[in-house]
């Protein structure tokens, strides 16, 4: 009889023995147990690898295929995961100060949050930018706003994440821009943009141009960094959105890989190698509450993208099949209510995205559920992480808690569900099809009102909302934008748009709308010329809405 | 018979953030309320387009990107403008306290901030049916 099966016996007798005594006299808090997005757990787990081939094919070393363990080799005994606070607001001045800010406190990236304005390609002045300049990030018009956030850091040094989408060329021809009249080569310089566009219309927002004339600007940009910007990290696939949004852990990583296959599968059909672009790729995920669901999340996510490039797309290089991965902490489980709470949330958060191997970390400030954060609370947040990197002693062993019985089961339960959405999505014909369908955003929704009904319910508890509730203090200290700022950068596009050579202006703008014509040209490099002379963001934009077309929601309720 | 009531959840401006609007407008659909939603990154101009058109008896706004304090007061301005302010205006999202009571006193009859129970507004409705009925 194999070991196995004596423990499973043993389990019968533990089971019918000593817990039914127990329960019959004093029955658990529950009739079942779940995880944070309902995958039932017992009462106990038991080894589910046994041999040493299934420790291989489900796990293998760190650095090793299937990645499970982590990407690299020593993990966090080499160095620590980079500390990188997603940051912006107001002007580009105000910026500038606050990222100064961060790198003096230890911070080791930049993370640039800009404006909904710049993120849908509007100018400041545009109607449609009423109320929103300034607010949710930097405002950024035209290349003299881009120079002003960067000055004094230098780009040949630092790391810097862009979280733009659909004009992720632009912002990036910008940055290419910056970093010349700094004197530093594009071949040198070190980041990543978002440019994820397919969860944009499921989950985030901020498209501008459909599907087909998206995923062109996408693969434009992954053939112009693969031999212009090399160290350049073209897409950051984002499953963090899909799960603010409301979505289950599974559905997080499955609908963030199926993302992938698309953006893969696009860029091998315009011609590129599998290899050539795919180590390039870089993914970005969310870190809830229920900590150990979340790190056999990241364990599984590794696990299912290096068998997805390895099997579906041949990719050969090992470096084109690790999912190499950015997390930022829940906002949607922050409170507005009892606000200080929120830094225990963040800090099981952070364990759990250093638990699960990543390759960096945002942490969210405690007081995002009632605005923007302030600087003694981004001062916190940045601190947790420093905390869990020096002090809890996570960081000594690779992928701790590999072999914990639940962990594994976890991780292989999510495995397993997620392939089953990248079949369905399959069937749906690709991620494009399974959007347009509405299949996707109803998944999210549905999971999103059953999560919320049962904290109505008081099913789920969150602290201070629907248990142990006070009478609500009034916070401190928030920080706000100035209503002015609008005006202030209106006028500063007036400005730009007197001293700049508006004859180039016309003559780049002109090219890139050739350019959009005709599919097989790669609009990179007109996108650059056209930024180099100060064209605004919303001049580039507006050609490319009158060649592609805007997108349309399709609403799903 | 009592009357139905009608209401539009909208989204102005350009945040994306629709999770709660849908929550709003499916957990007020399930309590017996005719619902319409907007989708997201709609003009004021466009939502009181709807409103008048679609005939209801409350809008319900929805911002988490800051831009509230300049988008709320203008559609409740837009509405009596076109004679329509007998709808009523009500608002939710990430709202300091602070800019609660001049939001109020723009024609914006409530704010629901984060973690309010949908229980609260249906109260809010209730309480002001026989407002609308008239």
């Amino acid at each position: 009889m194999p070991e196995s099966k004596h423990i499973e016996d043993r389990r019968k007798s533990w089971e019918s023995g000593i817990v039914k005594k127990v329960t019959d006299k004093n029955p658990e808090r529950k009739k079942e147990f779940m995880t944070g997005s309902w995958i039932p757990v017992e009462r106990v787990h038991l080894p589910s690898i046994t041999t040493d081939t299934e420790y291989s094919e489900k796990l293998g070393f760190p650095g090793e295929y299937p990645f499970t363990r982590g990407v690299q080799p020593t993990m966090y005994r080499g160095r620590f995961w980079t500390m990188r606070q997603y940051a912006g607001f107001g002007t580009a001045e105000e910026s500038n100060e606050r990222y100064k800010f961060l790198m003096s406190q230890g911070q080791t990236g930049l993370s640039i949050a800009f404006d909904l304005p710049t993120q849908i390609g509007y100018d400041s002045d545009d109607p449609h930018s009423e109320g929103e300049v300034g607010k949710v990030g930097v405002a950024i018009d035209t290349l003299k706003d881009m120079e002003i956030l960067f000055n004094g850091i230098p780009l040949d040094k630092v790391s810097t994440s862009m979280t733009i989408n659909a004009p992720a060329a632009v912002l990036l021809a910008m940055y290419i821009a910056v970093a010349e009249k700094q004197g530093v080569s594009r071949q040198d310089i070190n980041g990543t943009i978002q440019n994820d566009i397919l969860k944009e219309y499921m989950a985030r927002g901020t498209y501008i141009f459909p599907p087909k004339p998206s995923l062109r600007l996408i693969t434009n940009i992954f053939e112009y960094c693969a031999k212009e910007v090399p160290k350049w990290n073209t897409i950051s696939i984002s499953g963090y959105h899909i799960r603010e949004a409301g979505s289950t852990a599974v559905q997080e990583v499955a609908f963030t890989l199926a993302d992938g296959i698309e953006y893969v599968k696009t860029a091998i059909k315009a011609g590129m190698d599998v290899d050539a672009f795919a180590d390039r790729l870089s993914f970005f995920f969310n870190s809830h509450n229920d900590l150990l669901e979340e790190v056999a999340k990241f364990r599984a996510a590794r696990r299912v993208w290096a068998r997805i490039m390895k099997e579906k797309f041949h990719a050969k290089s090992p470096k084109s099949m690790m999912l190499r991965f950015h997390t930022q902490t829940g906002g949607s489980t922050l409170t507005a209510q009892q606000p200080d709470n929120n830094i225990v949330r963040v800090a099981i958060q952070t364990l759990a995205a250093v638990l699960g191997g990543t390759q960096s970390l945002h942490t969210n400030s405690r007081d995002e559920a009632l605005g923007l954060p302030t600087e003694d609370a981004v001062r916190i947040a940045l601190r947790t992480q420093q905390i869990v990197a020096y002090e809890s002693g996570v960081t000594n062993s690779i992928d701790p808690l590999a072999g914990s019985y639940l962990v594994e089961d976890l991780t292989d339960k999510i495995e397993s569900e997620v392939w089953k959405y990248i079949d369905k999505i399959e069937e749906f014909g690709g991620m494009v099809r399974a959007i347009e369908n509405g299949f996707v955003q109803k998944e999210i929704q549905d999971a999103a009102y059953k999560y919320q009904r049962e904290v109505e319910s008081g099913e789920r508890v969150i602290m201070g909302v629907n248990k142990f509730t006070v009478k609500q203090e009034t916070p401190k200290e928030i920080l706000t934008v100035d209503p002015e700022l609008r005006n202030i950068q209106i006028r500063k596009i007036g400005e730009v748009r007197k001293t700049r050579n508006s004859e180039a202006v016309k003559s780049y703008l002109d090219e890139l709308r050739n350019g959009a014509k005709h599919p097989e040209v790669n609009l990179m490099p007109l996108i650059l010329d056209a930024v180099r002379e100060y064209a605004t963001l919303g001049e580039i934009c507006n050609v490319l809405r009158e060649e592609f077309g805007e997108y349309q929601e399709s609403i799903v309720l | 018979m009592k009357k139905i009531i009608r209401i539009l959840i909208a989204k102005p401006g350009l945040d994306g953030h629709d999770r709660g609007a849908k929550y709003v407008a499916r957990a007020l659909k399930d309590a017996g309320y005719e619902v319409i939603y907007t989708g997201i990154r709609q003009t004021p101009e466009a939502i009181v387009k709807t409103a008048i058109q679609e005939d209801v008896d409350f809008v319900g706004l929805s911002l988490l990107s800051g831009a509230h304090n300049e988008l709320f007061p203008k559609v409740a301005r837009l509405l009596r403008e076109q004679q329509a302010d007998d709808i009523i205006v009500l608002g939710g999202g990430v709202i300091p306290d602070a800019d609660i009571p001049q939001l109020k006193a723009s024609g914006i009859e409530t704010i629901f901030t984060p973690g309010t129970p949908i229980t609260d507004v249906i109260q809010f409705i209730e309480a002001n049916r026989e407002r609308v009925s008239r």
